[in-house]
């Protein structure tokens, strides 16, 4: 009855001569470790990825190079994947900055898509007019994209602060709605002769480009990385003085880590996890309004290959440090920009999915350590 | 086993969690045939339960009584029991001696393990003690053993019962609780018009079994339970209904009874973990920004005060020992020079040198001037420290006693109020 | 837009969300969260599609369907149960995997044409019942009445049966019931595993008898998350479960309906006069998980009844507490 399979300490003792046994870390690894470990995850999942697009039929070698080459190969496709890379930065601190209250923002991607409505509502109520200088045009439009994707994340995080509900659905929820919620003004109130599309913006409000200069630097014709990219970097940086140095990132620290604690310190959780919904909503806000004003130009539907879910793994990836996210940002760039060229086309989710995956197993290892101890034959 | 913390699944049955692991029923359970069992095992043993009553409906003495049908159940020839009296009053701590009697007279064999030596002397045939992980000592006889002797088995030194403690010159009141009803997390009642004060130069011990409503008294002085009446007025403000942050400003120190889960954050540094009271203040803050160099300096001077053995002021807390964290707990709390602590179990799991410095570190500041609120299940430790103790039974305060008489503690904290006593309605048969 | 037609379709619609809403209730009652279930609706309706496109039979597609989905699902168990890693992160990674997964492998198959779907057919005497044998009996997918008899049958097991009774006291002590001898772990496998089984059953159903075919990931279209919901306002319990099952799949269907008529009670109909609004009705399925939402965690704070207790928290031999 009573069943003698032990826990998993002592797996595949009958089929190993070797005891794998697994002990909890009692020091803290050297501090190199954590990023050797993710970069084996990764490296992991690159080879668990290959063997998946071998078996559907694909040559897994060359589209790993055909990725590096389409991404990284030359001035241009560097430019396309700091394109890429914007939002992704964006999303990605949004995602980690939650992720550190313990409040899973799913919602990253409705949030996203608020962002690309402020933005819009500025050009096409229109808020300002046609010719106002880009200096009021942009600040404008970046700051209702921000307001409108804090909106975003406010309600869920009312809803849990005030009820105690289950962000990460609610949040869910919400990516729906707010893509219905676009659509509804992209087909029925801004559509343009009855494409499903707005009409494109002005051109002062558009964000600058490289290639807008390209008639000073002729190298730059063409580069398309526009000033979202130097946004999301300062905003980075904004972001790991507010975690790290901040009284408010001490809180979050705090109340993400022991949230008992928290409250025993005399801090006050509910308005907390409105706040950092708020701000993390805002980013991924601002990342909507930087696609739309630096990429897009217009409100239509497809505007998102999925920049919220990605920024999710991002954050993880990067173990939720802002400046990690920069460069795990510019890696997943390059694999959706590459990603649209090969064949199969789930590829790069795929991809994304086991790294995950693979990253999250590998969390163990930071805390547990496995020993290989050579098994004596019983007499 | 009958384990320390009870294995019962709150929301199952009596009758549910005794068949709980075992191979019948089969399939289908046919509850109201195994109720009448487990009623019968009870009466036989005297360990009366409803075997219908969920577990979260019991109390404590109770679901004790259910962890050992438990054992009974399955028929169990030996029974080990860990710490077994720590949640019991003396009263019921009689009726469990009774109990185990009864059982080894029907032929069964008991292994009591506990650290308190009168009760060992008390109900064991046969002694064995056990420090730091080897035997010092085997098969004694109860017969003639004396306590010291015991003690300084388990300790290896000669164990100082008694610290000295200077002549206690309680200052003005500075905290003061006034009437105060408050809920536990089940919405019963737990506190039922508790008053008393607290003098600076102090320690007042709270002495009762646990779950009489000592948490929540400890959270609502604190802030971190509502009262439905009453107040709580620190240097004459009131408090209650506040939130903590109130308090800590106002100089309140508290040590929590739970260490890891509410009194530390475990992946956060020591540094991070000291200043989790002050990070709001000028030095350690400045405007919105942190100054972590201050922190971290600050976080070395404590270690070196207060002995906190630890790599560096940047590991993670959760690599220390409960010692070392309560070391730290204290270093926050103390360090901010307060004006009134609350210590819940300040010693509970630590070794007899850590407890005897968490002892020296209390009555220092209570030397110094502070009052301070010691509740603990170890009535060593109260009489030990405190200048007067005052017990707790189901919410409400039964009488204060400054001699340690044991026999009136022990009757108030079995629900007789001390005017009852005195008056000679002590109910001195037993339950 | 006839009421008998919107519930007998929403019964329809509304087993999709039974099967996976009992199977994460098994899950979520042995205390694993796994968020994965929308991965794995994907992967079950993949499967369920190209095997029966492949073998022409679609039994043998159900039947694959839920295998592949339960072994994926076993990703996210060893993850969470053996590897002990946060399991909110690793649910949302199994869904980025089987979402990857079925997209991949399902490349294709949506230009595949009709294949042979699950009979359907109606029980002889009982669709003669007034109104209810119409709802309920009345030409409707096997499938579906293969979800009415999971109702009771999960009840019963649950709360009436020896392995029902383990069950629920690994999710809520697992530490009580690791002292008696169950295996907490395997049990803990065992029922991440039938929480897998179903949702591929769930995703079976979506592409082998209510909406058949291959649309890559707008087959589910977040019924999957829906469904994560709805074991909330469940309170893990299967009947409440069934109820916002069905309901919810009368309301999706209700959505499609309204924008027919060209009147709607007496008056002109809005949203046959403004096609647009329908982007609004598309928003409903949505937020009314919210509020179901919303009012099941009030109820649980009113009634002091809750999740599993140890719902979410990694069982780790030797640690105080649960």
């Amino acid at each position: 009855m009573s069943d003698t399979m032990s826990s998993p300490q002592e797996v595949e003792r009958r089929l190993v001569p070797f005891t794998i046994r697994i002990e909890s870390r009692l020091v803290e690894p050297p501090r190199w470790y954590p990023a050797v470990v993710s970069f084996g995850a990764i490296v992991l999942a690159l080879i668990a990825g290959g063997i998946i697009i071998a078996l559907v039929g694909g040559d897994p070698v060359r589209s790993y190079l055909h990725i590096a080459r389409a991404s990284f190969g030359n001035l241009g496709v560097l430019s396309d994947t700091l394109v890429k890379a914007t939002p992704l930065i964006l999303v990605g601190l949004a995602c980690s900055l939650a992720f550190r209250s313990r409040l899973w923002n799913i919602g990253a991607e409705g949030q996203f898509f608020l962002g690309a409505f402020g933005a819009s509502a500025v050009v096409l109520t229109p808020l300002l007019p046609a010719d106002t200088s880009p200096w009021l045009f942009l600040p404008a439009m970046l700051l209702a994209g921000i307001g409108a994707g804090a909106l975003w994340g406010f309600i869920p995080g009312f809803l849990k602060a005030r009820f105690n509900v289950n962000e990460i659905i609610t949040t869910l929820m919400m990516n729906y709605i707010a893509v219905a919620w676009n659509n509804f003004f992209i087909y029925a109130i801004w559509s343009e002769g009855g494409f499903q599309m707005s009409p494109m913006f002005p051109r002062n409000a558009w964000l600058p480009r490289l290639t807008d200069y390209a008639k000073q630097v002729s190298v730059l014709a063409g580069l398309t990385t526009h000033a979202g990219f130097l946004i999301a970097l300062v905003v980075a940086i904004l972001v790991w003085f507010i975690v790290y140095r901040s009284r408010w990132g001490y809180e979050i620290r705090l109340i993400g880590d022991n949230p008992q604690a928290a409250r025993y310190a005399g801090l006050n959780i509910a308005r907390n996890t409105i706040l950092v919904m708020m701000f993390s909503g805002g980013l991924a806000g601002l990342a909507g309004a930087s696609e739309i004003s630096g990429v897009v130009h217009r409100l239509q539907g497809a505007i998102s290959p999925g920049y919220g879910f990605t920024g999710i793994i991002i954050a993880w990836l990067a173990k939720l440090n802002p400046i990690a996210v920069i460069l795990v940002s510019i890696l997943f760039g390059a694999l959706i920009l590459a990603g649209r060229e090969i064949q199969p086309s789930g590829i790069p989710k795929l991809i994304q999915g086991v790294i995950l995956v693979s990253l999250i197993a590998s969390d163990f290892l930071l805390r547990y350590r496995v020993r290989f101890i050579p098994r004596r034959e019983a007499a | 086993m009958v384990h320390q913390h009870f294995m019962l699944v709150p929301t199952q049955t009596v009758t549910e969690n005794i068949l709980l692991g075992l191979d019948r029923p089969r399939f289908l359970m046919k509850l109201a045939e195994y109720d009448e069992v487990v009623a019968d095992l009870g009466e036989r043993y005297g360990l009366k339960v409803d075997p219908r009553a969920k577990i979260w409906q019991l109390s404590v003495g109770e679901q004790q009584r259910v962890e050992i049908l438990k054992m009974l159940y399955r028929g169990a020839e030996v029974l080990i029991m860990d710490e077994p009296t720590a949640v019991l009053a003396p009263q019921e701590i009689y009726s469990l001696f009774e109990t185990l009697r009864a059982m080894v007279a029907q032929g069964k064999s008991i292994i009591f393990i506990s650290h308190k030596l009168q009760e060992v002397t008390e109900i064991a045939d046969r002694i064995t003690v056990l420090r730091k992980g080897r035997v010092t000592a085997s098969d004694l006889k109860v017969e003639g053993i004396k306590r010291e002797e015991l003690a300084s088995l388990m300790v290896g030194r000669e164990v100082l019962f008694r610290l000295e403690r200077q002549e206690c010159h309680p200052g003005k009141i500075v905290l003061s609780v006034e009437d105060v009803h408050a809920e536990n997390d089940k919405g019963l009642p737990a506190l039922q018009g508790v008053s008393f004060d607290i003098r600076a130069g102090e320690i007042v011990g709270l002495a009762g079994v646990a779950g009489n409503g000592q948490r929540e008294l400890a959270q609502v002085i604190s802030g971190l339970r509502r009262c439905t009446r009453g107040r709580v007025l620190l240097n004459g403000e009131p408090i209650e209904n506040q939130s903590p942050l109130l308090g800590i400003q106002r100089g309140l120190a508290h040590i929590p009874e739970d260490r890891t889960h509410v009194g530390t954050a475990p992946n956060l540094s020591v540094t991070d973990n000291v200043i989790m009271k002050k990070y709001r203040q000028p030095p350690f803050a400045r405007g919105v920004m942190l100054d972590m160099r201050v922190a971290e300096e600050f976080a070395t001077q404590l270690k070196a005060a207060y002995d906190i053995i630890v790599p560096t002021v940047e590991t993670p807390v959760r690599m220390l020992s409960g010692g070392n964290l309560q070391r730290v707990i204290l270093a926050r709390e103390i360090s901010g020079q307060p004006l009134f602590m609350i210590a819940m179990q300040p010693t509970r799991g630590l070794d007899v040198g850590a407890i005897e410095g968490v002892h020296r570190l209390l009555l220092a500041q209570r030397d110094a001037g502070a009052a301070i609120l010691l509740v603990s299940e170890e009535l060593e430790e109260l009489l030990s420290l405190s200048d007067r103790i005052l017990v707790i039974y189901e919410g409400k305060i039964m009488g204060e006693v400054q001699d340690g008489d044991l026999t009136t503690i022990g009757l108030m904290m079995m629900g007789t109020s001390l005017e009852d006593i005195r008056n000679g309605k002590g109910d001195s048969s037993h339950v | 837009m006839d009421p008998i037609v919107i519930l007998q379709a929403g019964v329809g619609t509304g087993t999709v969300l039974l099967f996976a809403t009992i199977g994460e209730l098994f899950a979520e009652r042995s205390g694993v969260l796994n968020l994965g279930v929308e991965g794995m609706m994907l992967v079950g309706a993949m499967s369920a599609f190209s095997i029966t496109l492949v073998t022409g039979n679609p039994w043998l597609g159900v039947l694959l369907a839920m295998l592949a989905a339960g072994l994926i699902s076993q990703i996210h168990a060893f993850i969470v149960v053996t590897l002990q890693a946060d399991q909110v992160v690793s649910g949302l990674a199994l869904t980025f995997l089987g979402a990857g997964i079925s997209v991949v492998l399902g490349e294709g198959l949506s230009k595949a044409g009709a294949i042979s779907l699950m009979p359907a057919f109606s029980i002889p005497l009982l669709s003669q019942i007034p109104i209810v044998g119409q709802i309920f009996f009345q030409n409707q997918s096997v499938l579906v009445y293969v979800g009415y008899l999971l109702i009771p049958l999960s009840w019963f097991f649950i709360n009436r049966t020896r392995p029902g009774m383990h069950l629920r006291a690994v999710g809520e002590h697992p530490a009580a019931a690791d002292t008696l001898g169950i295996n907490v772990y395997r049990l803990r496998y065992f029922y991440v595993f039938v929480g897998g089984l179903l949702a591929g059953l769930a995703g079976a159903t979506i592409s082998l008898a209510i909406s058949p075919g291959w649309f890559s990931e707008l087959t589910t279209a977040g019924q999957g998350w829906i469904a994560v919901g709805l074991v909330i306002f469940a309170q893990w319990d299967p009947l409440r479960a069934a109820f916002g099952s069905y309901a919810f799949g009368a309301l999706r269907r209700l959505i499609l309906d309204i924008q027919g008529p060209t009147i709607l009670l007496g008056f002109p109909n809005p949203f046959y006069y403004n096609p647009y609004w329908g982007f609004f009705l598309q928003m409903l399925p949505y937020a009314f998980t919210i509020i179901v939402l919303v009012i099941g965690s009030r109820e649980a704070v009113r009634k002091r009844l809750g999740a599993p207790a140890a719902l979410g928290l990694p069982y780790i031999r030797g640690e105080r507490g649960l």
